[in-house]
């Protein structure tokens, strides 16, 4: 569908350019290729290939290994519940049971409407306000069957501010001035010691 | 249900006792570069770059600053293992906290991390490091948030970047962010990660990060939670650091507890010197089992940990003692079980997660976690055969052979066999989906005994009933 806008590939280069080695910057473009389209499009990878000067197989490749980036559309809503071990002692697999019920979907399964999709997760750290879960990475504690049905409610009627659409994490990027930057520096140049460490003793090498 | 403790930071408990790390957290704008130098912020940065790059080092080694990620490797050892003269090295910062009941990483990234970005400048000074890379969980996006923030505006008053402070340390912190990958917690998958790649662990020897590391150069690779401390040690000096704990792990230390206690919470705690009965039953901790019931067991270091039973309460939160006693402090992650819960049941979603998280690169994990899931899986839904156990048993000694780590339990006959596993993998992936199996099973054999009696029951009343 779709390749990277031409504002989100200043976006690209900018990531890029931290990097000693441009392939670094596969995951972080494959983030942003999401939060452009609510998923990772083949064209996008097939980009993000060229930005980085490799095949768009290793970009699959890598891709494929990470649980977050979902090569199908996905609903607008995507609600993480955590049934691992905190979570399941207190109550985490029958919220799951209950996310299921009350949307008529499975896990790992999106509503008709495109709205919700409900994914049955692993630990995402906030054990000790189980049970937990995220909608688009945002934390929901100590959730109840009645909290969820609220939460679900709200998300519909757009009453929900800390949540953006699935594919945006964060509602900031990093951004180092030109004039501020130290520089990368590669593998490849041979290199002397940083000027700021004290010259090496002798036979110390 | 109450949960005024959580108003500001969810999670975490302010209980009484010295604060290293979180002694920001009590502010609600504690993330912001004010409030951070409001509160003593970069002191430690500017004090550093009056010192001696090697005496910064010193300074932290003195400290016995032990790794908070879950080997509790003395830092400033690990920080020492840089062939001398081999430049440009690098700093990778594991923030991929995911290791079941761990939840401490993230509430340092949330609520200081200019504490962070401080930690990472004093240790790129001391070292000689040329590049800092902050690898952020893929799924804390608040974290994420929150550090960019922090590192924009630190570059701004120029504490991070070119001539740092006016001075001729320069260094970038580049924020990175993962996307979901249990295993990249480890350092080497961690580093592959950060290369771009499927997040594969590589083969120690010879990919020792600090020889072998981030594009093959020297890598410190260095949890969040150890930096957090750097700061501080630099500030008030070693010896004074040394004051709180114990000798051979000094400091405080964060320790998430939850499950079955009444006051589940983070708390920072003096290391080495409280127990664990101090902590879930202590007023000053989580006071007790919720409706006081009986305590059945507990994870004391993450669910790589063996489990530990009420006979091992009184050991202290000491990362030695509990490797001698047959389980390790891990990422300071507590699970407390109570007497209601089911030992299969626990384990089996333990196995489970083990069994999705295997990369998939070593045989014996891919295939063994697997057939531990099914095999628990089949005994959790009625379907036990006889011999499973020993066919469970057998599927895990492929991925960890000889004799299991194991808490003592006079009852029962066992002795205590000391920490860590033997492995026929590259990582301690695979060999801690055994932790559970091995902790159930030898504790609680008639639980999985039963489990298997019914299935057969059940299977008989149908041939019965189906029969004639």
């Amino acid at each position: 569908m779709s390749r990277l806008s031409s504002e989100n590939v200043l976006v690209a280069e900018e990531i890029i350019a931290r990097y000693p080695r441009p392939k670094s910057a596969v995951i972080p473009l494959l983030h942003l290729a999401q939060e452009q389209d609510g998923y990772v499009t083949d064209e996008a990878m097939s980009h993000i290939a060229e930005l980085v000067d490799v095949t768009p197989a290793e970009v699959i490749g890598t891709c494929t290994f990470y649980e977050m980036f979902k090569r199908e559309e996905v609903g607008k809503y995507m609600i993480n519940i955590c049934t691992n071990i905190s979570c399941q002692l207190l109550g985490g697999e029958e919220l799951l049971h209950h996310a299921e019920k009350t949307l008529g979907i499975g896990h790992g399964e999106t509503t008709d409407d495109g709205m919700f999709t409900i994914e049955d997760v692993e630990c995402i750290a906030a054990c000790t306000e189980a049970p937990c879960l995220q909608v688009n990475y945002r934390y929901r504690y100590f959730v109840t069957p009645a909290d969820f049905d609220e939460l679900v409610d709200d998300l519909r009627v757009g009453r929900v501010t800390d949540v953006s659409p699935h594919g945006t994490l964060t509602r900031s990027r990093q951004h180092i001035p030109a004039a501020k930057q130290a520089g990368i520096v590669p593998p490849e140049e041979a290199r002397e010691q940083p000027v700021w460490l004290p010259a090496p003793e002798e036979g110390k090498a | 249900m109450s949960q005024a403790h959580l108003q500001n930071t969810p999670g975490y408990v302010n209980n009484e006792g010295m604060k290293i790390v979180t002694s920001r957290f009590g502010y609600e704008d504690s993330f912001t570069i004010d409030r951070y130098l409001a509160t003593g912020g970069y002191e430690a940065l500017r004090k550093g770059l009056t010192m001696a790059p090697g005496d910064v080092h010193g300074e932290v080694k003195n400290a016995s600053l032990l790794g908070r990620g879950g080997a509790g490797f003395p830092a400033g050892v690990k920080w020492g293992f840089c062939p001398p003269g081999k430049f440009p090295r690098y700093l990778v910062v594991n923030g991929d906290e995911s290791e079941p009941g761990t939840y401490k990483d993230r509430l340092l990234m949330q609520r200081d991390p200019h504490q962070i970005i401080e930690g990472c400048l004093l240790t790129c000074y001391a070292l000689g490091l040329s590049q800092c890379f902050l690898y952020v969980r893929g799924e804390m996006a608040l974290a994420q948030e929150r550090i960019a923030d922090a590192l924009n505006d630190a570059y701004e008053a120029g504490y991070v970047g070119k001539n740092i402070l006016g001075s001729n340390f320069s260094v970038d912190i580049v924020l990175h962010w993962g996307a979901g990958a249990y295993i990249v917690g480890e350092e080497t998958a961690l580093i592959e990660s950060l290369e771009g790649n499927r997040g594969m662990p590589r083969l120690k020897p010879p990919f020792f990060p600090a020889a072998i590391g981030l594009y093959g150069q020297p890598t410190i690779v260095n949890n969040i939670e150890t930096l957090a401390n750097v700061p501080w040690i630099i500030t008030n000096g070693a010896d004074e650091y040394k004051k709180y704990g114990s000798e051979t792990s000094p400091g405080t230390r964060l320790f998430a507890v939850s499950g079955h206690v009444k006051r589940p919470g983070v708390y920072e705690v003096e290391h080495g010197v409280t127990t664990f009965r101090d902590l879930i039953y202590g007023d000053n901790f989580c006071q007790g089992i919720r409706d006081d019931n009986e305590l059945k067991m507990f994870i004391p270091g993450g669910a790589s940990a063996p489990w530990f039973f009420p006979e091992q309460l009184d050991l202290p939160l000491e990362a030695r003692s509990v490797g001698a006693a047959g389980s390790m402090l891990g990422s300071g992650a507590i699970v407390v079980m109570d007497e209601t819960t089911d030992a299969v049941k626990a384990a089996a979603r333990i196995v489970r997660f083990f069994s999705r998280e295997s990369c998939g690169k070593c045989t014996p994990c891919r295939e063994g976690t697997t057939w531990e899931e099914d095999i628990l899986n089949r005994m959790l839904s009625g379907k036990g055969r006889p011999g499973d156990i020993e066919t469970l048993l057998k599927a895990a000694s492929n991925i960890s052979p000889g004799v299991y780590p194991v808490a003592a339990w006079e009852e029962g006959g066992l002795v205590a066999v000391p920490f860590p596993p033997k492995q026929t993998t590259i990582c301690p992936l695979g060999p801690s989906s055994v932790a559970p199996i091995a902790s159930a099973i030898r504790r609680f054999r008639s639980e999985f005994e039963a489990k298997i009696d019914e299935a057969a029951h059940a299977t008989i009343e149908v041939s019965v009933g189906g029969g004639s």
